[in-house]
């Protein structure tokens, strides 16, 4: 039976101009991901100096040193997932432990982590400069991974149970089941899931990679070392030039990773759905290539026949009358009491430790230091929404608009702002600005995006029929306001206001203290104790500070945005 | 007489979402069925015949008692044994043929010879030239014909469908129902034996040689009735329409059994009826009453339900007593004709007495309310009385139906933001 595909078209096997152009590319990714890789192994001891030189022309190589480390901790990060994730979806006994932790986790702020995993770090790795570097990696994958579990979880629960009975009634191993139903079906979540991932860790990259141990800095090479000797050194123009650098980094993931992946995973969809596909640079080119379509499909082969591997059983009864052995029985209630010595053994160390050094009123203090970030938090959150809120809407109700103003809000969502932050300091160092007042703005810089972008998607998404019988029946100013529009986009507003004060706080350990050359501004506040206390390697008052955070990140999810979140679902959610 | 292909010994299904809740699915369900038999399982939805079908399949096990597929027991999913999912259940990824081929890759067949046999089973239910196309580029229809691909594609001598054209439109569903019939007759397809379950008589008339009517509450199979009709089958042929009444008879006269039997307490599912359709169900009724009762079957075919939908519904109209069935014809009570004819103002009125009489929950949720000092309570408090007798999703939907009738009389009310009822008119 001859018949044709309609995905291999062979007209001709001769190679065209964009193959070689398409070939040229892959290489050329290869190779500089090899050359970075073997600069990071390096013999290196702690108190040696590694030089940054300002010189843009080194700036290309910083900057994939400084991706390399990204993607590492995305290998990673998905590794984590399909095996943390499968777990927690699998097993409830382990979900159980599993989905609250990694709630907690998400809310404990990255930044402070640094200090005290360093140290852990060089001591597996002592005379080389990996010690450091995976220090840096690690940090970039605690703020990837969270999302990236949790959303995996998620699938994997609302895998549709004919699936499920499909993939029984024809014999599909656990293996094969994994990634033939589970993975695919989870898909579109983990893409998207991964790109809001690497786009918050451009912000801990670049404050990840200068790092200080015990008084001594280490710099390694990549744009967060570059631009903080910049800042360091007061050297206007390299900061511009890493900037500049940056855009054209993210541009360019974008399009090349990012965009083919997205349009690429629109046919795990489980719907059809209308939505405009992105366009991909890459994809365009992909389309014209053969070569290219000859290396993937090879990939694709393999992973075939990687999954096609019969492993674990394939005759399974989904539901099994439970009649639990009483070795099972044994094993969960062991599982139990492990976690639960686990967690007293936490909470004792974790008390003696802080106590050990500390007072109570130092507690308190610490305390009352998390309230005045707080309140910084609050009034930036509500000050941008009144801000974005009407800018968004005006946005999202005019489609053209939307097409570009959206993808510029994301991009901007994906900018470390951390590379602004110098222009901020000039400002208010020249003005003589309060500092208290005019640093808390760098909180916000980076993740007020998240409130624009969420905000024109959910005005864009309101039922043109809602706006028309509005307009029928001439409902205007104030009331079409509180009637239509802030119904309509609360759950969105809710999304992006929630995501926009988790990294808020986060930022806040960067954003309290800031410099330039031989100035640094110290507002009060819980993240520049933080910070203050990780420059000079006083643990105790680290770990203090980071509990207090965590305290208050958890408090106020729990009691605001949980509830608001709630409420949009069940209230706001258009049918 | 030919093979046994499949067997049933007393099976018995409790599930049990927690220690204190158990509930009886099916009850002591036995029956065979032999190699050239296509066996329809039809009963309304919540009967338990689904289950039934994944018990035999080895999807789910029984609590008691075996399922034999040809004289071995069934402990987990078969060889031999396929299933056409009522969703299709596509993997949405993969394209028409890799889902074909699916089940092949999963039992180890080499590549060519899956291939080969994924074409041959495409050609087979008409899908030459959708190969290369992803699911959701494709109708219903094509999808099922999908479906039935990837079961026939591993040569199963016994096919289970669960409600497989309930999902399509009618034109679709007589337009692959005679193609499967088809293949069948034809035996193209080397297949041994039917098993499907439906809640569609007419399709169950159409397609079976045997047709097992279930019961609900628990499931049973309460007749066991051959059909010798010739294929093709003509459903304007006066045998078609007499075993049409008489499967209208037998099941109407099971529902109604509900009431003459067991008295209705708070353990009564009410089923999933609102009260406009309850009404519109009525006022027909009444205007097409001519004298005597109106059968079953000529109800269904002028208000274009299917007859787990109209049973539903005229199961609850005879229990509030606005319509009596039986022997498979319906006609309204005097209150009922009252009720058709009057506004809507004084129906609310009608309604709310025949709720407050005849239906032991709205009575009891009233009574709970009036003796509260502020005359609220949480929906909570009813969802946990409930429990004690259904599942928790159908604690949430018998609560949800009463609600929807008790908002309806004006008997009480709903605020969905605090979850809580409160009474209406506080004495």
């Amino acid at each position: 039976m001859l018949r044709i595909w309609r995905n291999n078209q062979l007209h001709a096997l001769r190679p065209n101009l964009w193959d070689g152009l398409a070939f040229l590319i892959v290489i050329l990714l290869f190779a500089l991901l090899a050359f970075a890789a073997t600069q990071m192994a390096t013999p290196y001891h702690v108190g040696e100096a590694l030089i940054i030189h300002l010189n843009p022309s080194y700036l290309p190589y910083y900057a994939l040193r400084t991706v390399l480390r990204m993607f590492i901790a995305l290998f990673f990060s998905l590794l984590f997932t399909f095996i943390v994730g499968a777990l927690a979806a699998k097993n409830k006994h382990a979900e159980r432990f599993i989905i609250p932790a990694i709630d907690i986790l998400q809310s404990v702020p990255i930044l402070g982590f640094l200090s005290i995993t360093i140290v852990i770090f060089i001591a597996l790795f002592p005379n080389s400069i990996l010690g450091p570097e995976c220090a840096a990696i690690f940090v970039i994958f605690t703020s990837q991974v969270w999302n990236i579990t949790l959303g995996f979880y998620q699938s994997l629960k609302t895998l549709p149970y004919d699936l499920k009975e499909a993939a029984s009634m024809f014999h599909l191993s656990t293996w094969q089941r994994f990634w033939r139903i589970e993975v695919p079906f989870a898909m579109p979540g983990l893409i998207w899931n991964i790109m809001m991932s690497m786009s918050a860790s451009w912000f801990f990259v670049v404050a990840s990679e200068a790092i200080t141990v015990n008084h001594q800095n280490i710099f390694l090479p990549g744009i967060g070392s570059y631009i903080a000797v910049a800042i360091k050194e007061a050297h206007f123009s390299a900061v511009a030039y890493a900037i500049i650098t940056m855009l054209i980094v993210i541009l360019l993931y974008d399009q090349i990773l990012f965009r083919p992946l997205i349009q690429w995973s629109e046919r795990f969809k489980m719907d059809v759905s209308n939505e405009k596909r992105p366009t991909a640079l890459l994809v365009l080119l992909l389309n014209k290539t053969r070569l290219l379509h000859y290396l993937g499909s090879f990939f694709a082969k393999l992973f075939v026949l990687l999954t096609s591997l019969r492993l674990g059983q394939s005759i399974v009864a989904l539901e099994r009358e439970t009649s639990r052995s009483r070795y099972t029985q044994i094993t969960v209630w062991l599982y139990y009491c492990l976690i639960l010595t686990l967690c007293l053994i936490a909470i004792i160390a974790l008390a003696r430790f802080i106590f050990h050094s500390l007072t109570v009123s130092q507690v308190l203090q610490v305390l009352l230091l998390g309230i005045y970030t707080t309140i910084r938090v609050v009034v930036l959150i509500f000050l941008c929404s009144l801000i974005w809120v009407p800018v968004g809407v005006w946005v999202g109700m005019r489609s053209q608009a939307t097409q570009i103003i959206q993808p510029i809000a994301q991009f901007l969502a994906s900018f470390p702002a951390n590379l602004v932050f110098p222009i901020v300091v000039i400002l208010i160092v020249k003005f003589n600005l309060n500092v208290e007042i005019w640093t808390a703005p760098l909180m916000i810089l980076g993740t007020q995006w998240y409130i624009l972008f969420n905000v024109i998607a959910g005005a864009a998404s309101l039922p043109k029929e809602l706006c028309l019988a509005a307009k029928n029946f001439n409902v205007k100013g104030w009331l079409w306001w509180r009637k239509l529009i802030l119904p309509g986009i609360f759950p969105f507003y809710v999304t992006g206001a929630m995501t926009a004060a988790g990294g808020a706080w986060n930022a806040s350990i960067v954003a309290e203290v800031v410099s330039w050359g031989a100035h640094t501004l110290r507002a009060t506040g819980l993240g520049a104790y933080i910070a203050t206390y990780t420059a000079t390697g006083n643990f105790p008052k680290i770990a203090l500070g980071i509990s207090v955070m965590c305290l208050y990140v958890l408090l106020i999810n729990r009691l605001v945005w949980q509830p608001m979140y709630n409420l949009a679902q069940k209230r706001f959610q258009l049918y | 007489m030919s093979e046994k292909l499949i067997e049933l010994k007393s099976i018995k299904k409790i599930f049990r979402n927690d220690p204190q809740q158990e509930l009886l699915v099916l009850e002591d369900v036995s029956f065979s069925m032999c190699e050239g038999e296509i066996v329809a399982l039809l009963g309304r939805s919540g009967s338990g015949k689904s289950t039934l079908l994944r018990i035999i399949a080895g999807l789910i096990e029984p609590t008691a008692g075996e399922v034999y597929y040809r004289n071995k027991k069934v402990n987990g999913p078969v060889h031999g044994i396929a299933m056409v999912f009522q969703s299709f259940a596509l993997m949405p990824w993969l394209t028409v043929l890799q889902n074909v081929e699916l089940g092949l890759e999963a039992l180890g067949v080499k590549k060519e010879e899956r291939r080969q046999r994924a074409l041959k089973a495409i050609d087979i239910v008409g899908l030459d030239g959708f190969e290369s196309a992803f699911p959701k580029e494709l109708s219903g229809g094509m999808r099922q014909r999908v479906g039935f691909a990837r079961a026939l594609v591993v040569e199963p001598n016994l096919l289970l469908m669960d409600e497989p054209f309930s999902s399509l439109d009618v034109l679709t569903s007589d337009n692959l129902r005679n193609d499967l019939l088809e293949l069948w007759e034809e035996g193209r397809a080397k297949l041994k034996g039917i098993l499907l379950v439906t809640h569609d008589i007419y399709e169950a008339i159409s397609m079976a040689d045997r047709i097992l009517i279930f019961d609900s509450n628990p499931g049973k199979i309460l007749h066991d009735l051959p059909v010798h009709l010739p294929r093709p089958r003509d459903d304007e042929l006066p045998a078609f329409k007499n075993l049409l009444d008489k499967i209208y008879t037998l099941m109407t006269s099971s529902s109604s059994d509900i009431e003459a039997e067991t008295k209705i307490d708070l353990s009564y599912r009410v089923p999933d009826a609102q009260v406009s359709e309850l009404i519109g169900l009525l006022e027909t009724i009444e205007y097409e009453e001519a004298e005597g009762a109106l059968d079953f079957s000529y109800l269904a075919e002028i208000v274009q339900l299917d007859v787990d939908e109209l049973l539903a519904l005229t199961e609850v109209l005879d229990i509030l007593h606005f319509t009596k069935s039986q022997d498979g014809g319906i006609h309204l009570t005097e209150a009922g004709e009252k009720f058709a004819n009057a506004d809507i103002l004084e129906q609310k009125k009608i309604f709310a007495r025949h709720l407050m009489q005849y239906i032991p929950l709205v009575k009891r949720i009233c009574d709970v309310l009036r003796k509260r000092s502020n005359n609220k309570v949480s929906k909570k408090y009813f969802l946990a009385e409930l429990e004690d007798y259904f599942s928790d999703e159908d604690a949430e939907r018998v609560l949800r139906v009463i609600i929807e009738w008790g908002r309806f009389a004006e008997l009480f009310a709903y605020d969905d933001n605090t979850g809580k009822l409160s009474l209406e008119n506080p004495e």
